[in-house]
């Protein structure tokens, strides 16, 4: 038999009707709005770059320390700090647009209703999904308090929806006892697509000054170090819902993201990685298409939840 | 400026200079051709479980043979590790990153804290004006000596041992010292202390801001520090640290 090349391999996938060129994209928070990482990665050759949330207004953020490293990971408590959607509109926006990437803009808010009118300013602007935050750990208001609950889930997803024109992504927490029953709401909500997982909370402690490590006390664990609570996760969540997963957490190289693909996720996200090595997301496509042409797998789509 | 990938890196010999303070000399000609004096290198560790780079400030840039020096305190498990490195080693880094000292021509006053002591020394090498440096500690003493080429040091420890007892702005009480501009880097009560010192003196200051890092380039927010005004790239008064710092004139921030 032949083997594989470059061309004969398909990378592209489908989610609500978007077609993107690899199944790799970026997780929300550890990408800045790209132009960050505009030194160190071509653009235009991620599937996707997933923003960090956009607030209706400039959000300052948690106090310092704001992260803390840990054995395999680290716990962030940043707080969402962005500068807000008239500035990403501005200037964020027209940068990203130049790439040849689709856009999925992360969205926040402290109230349904704030999730409802970042939805409805995007659903004008030249992106091609909403990813919808409902489990960040670090803020007091919004984020995780939309997360945890099935009803409260299916309650903010079919809201935002309503505001949409672009098709929404839900992005869920962890941190809850039956990720099925969370995703099957996101679904009965109205979600194009669910991404998973955010950050599992976590706390260090300062030893030496008997203290906490993070200002915020409490933070978001990321990194290898969930990795395999993760798959699990999404593994479940495929085998209850039909709508797409992007999945995350602690994706480190291809091989991680083929675990992903395999569990049941149509594309995945980089995220800690990008922090130690801002290559890492080109490098886990490279990775994958190399898995592929050593495996005379021609089409990607065949490997996704190919593992039952 | 080129791009500062990841790389790796060769150590050509790394030394102890006090309890907790080593000396290490890394060939780096890339790095040497773009730094300043006040930017700082992410140092990677070899055990895999310690992911994030560590940021060093630079401490001398030796431009003929290529080579870069960094002058750390071991703090926790990932600076011990860097501890242990033997000449010929390699060693993952990046950079140089961060906004440096910007050179002034006027008279200067070089103060520094603590491990704060090392990067003000590439600045004192580089600066051409008159000058005078003064360097406090707790009590052990480093690396002064290798300034005493480059101005008059003045030493302040807290228990007296060496020099003046006291601290830095105790010193540079004593004797008087005068100057148009300060450079500082060093512990936070001590940055605080000396942006008073210049605002009511009205000299200008350039402050190196220290705070936990992951990415190093701009992109986790994670060690932002607080800015006088709405900052360009946040939209809120939040400045990173790694990115428009680690060096900061003193009416930019609020510490």
């Amino acid at each position: 038999m032949k083997k594989k090349s470059i061309k004969d391999v398909n990378m592209e996938v489908n989610i609500a009707g978007i077609s993107f060129k690899n199944p790799v994209t970026t997780a929300s928070g550890t990408f800045g709005s790209g132009m960050e990482y505009g030194d160190y990665v071509d653009l235009s050759r991620l599937g996707a770059v997933t923003t960090k949330g956009v607030s209706t207004i400039p959000w300052l953020g948690n106090p310092t320390p704001r992260i803390a490293e840990t054995y395999g990971g680290m716990l962030n408590a940043i707080g969402l700090q962005n500068p807000g959607i008239d500035v990403f509109i501005q200037r964020d926006l027209p940068f990203l647009k130049s790439f040849d990437t689709r856009i999925i803009v992360n969205v926040v808010g402290k109230t349904i209703e704030e999730y409802c009118e970042v939805a409805e300013r995007l659903s004008d602007c030249e992106v091609d999904m909403l990813e919808i935050n409902i489990s960040c750990p670090n803020v007091k208001e919004g984020g995780i308090a939309f997360g945890q609950d099935p009803d409260s889930v299916e309650n903010i997803t079919s809201q935002v929806k309503k505001y949409s024109k672009k098709p929404i992504i839900i992005k869920l927490s962890p941190n809850v006892t039956d990720i099925a029953a969370i995703a099957r709401a996101a679904e009965a909500g109205g979600a194009d697509a669910i991404s998973l997982i955010n950050t599992l909370t976590g706390m260090r402690i300062d030893v030496e000054n008997r203290t906490f490590l993070l200002a915020n006390k409490i933070g978001g664990l990321s990194g290898p170090a969930i990795k395999p609570i993760a798959v699990r996760m999404i593994y479940q969540a495929a085998n209850t819902v039909s709508i797409p997963i992007i999945g995350m957490g602690g994706i480190m190289d291809a091989m991680d993201a083929l675990e992903f693909i395999m569990a049941g996720a149509t594309m995945v996200a980089v995220g800690t990685a990008n922090f130690i090595n801002p290559r890492a997301t080109e490098e886990v496509i490279d990775g994958i298409e190399a898995y592929m042409i050593r495996n005379n797998i021609e089409d990607i789509r065949d490997l996704i939840g190919c593992v039952r | 400026m080129s791009v500062a990938i990841k790389r790796s890196i060769r150590v050509l010999q790394n030394n102890r200079i006090e309890d907790g303070i080593y000396d290490m000399w890394l060939e780096a000609e890339d790095i040497v051709a773009d730094a300043t004096p006040g930017q700082f290198i992410s140092l990677y560790c070899n055990e895999g479980g310690r992911m994030l780079p560590r940021p060093i400030s630079i401490c001398e840039i030796n431009r003929k043979d290529g080579t870069v020096r960094l002058v750390y305190r071991v703090i926790g498990r990932g600076t011990e590790e860097f501890s242990r490195l033997k000449a010929g080693d390699s060693i993952e880094c990046m950079g140089p990153l961060g906004r440096g000292f910007t050179l002034e021509r006027s008279k200067a006053l070089i103060v520094g804290g603590g491990i704060g002591i090392p990067p003000l020394l590439e600045l004192a090498k580089q600066l051409g004006c008159e000058k005078s440096i003064v360097l406090g500690y707790r009590d052990v003493t480093f690396l002064n000596r290798d300034f005493e080429d480059h101005g008059n040091v003045y030493i302040a420890t807290e228990d007296g041992s060496t020099g003046t007892k006291g601290n830095v702005l105790d010193v540079i009480r004593a004797y008087n010292l005068k100057a148009d501009i300060i450079y500082a880097c060093g512990p936070t009560p001590m940055l605080k202390g000396i942006k008073e010192y210049a605002a009511a003196n009205r000299i200008m200051a350039q402050l190196s801001l220290e705070e936990r890092m992951a990415c190093g380039i701009g992109a986790c927010l994670a060690c932002v520090c607080k800015s006088s005004k709405v900052d360009h790239h946040s939209n809120v008064n939040n400045k990173r640290i790694c990115k428009e710092g680690p060096v900061f004139y003193a009416d930019e921030i609020i510490l």
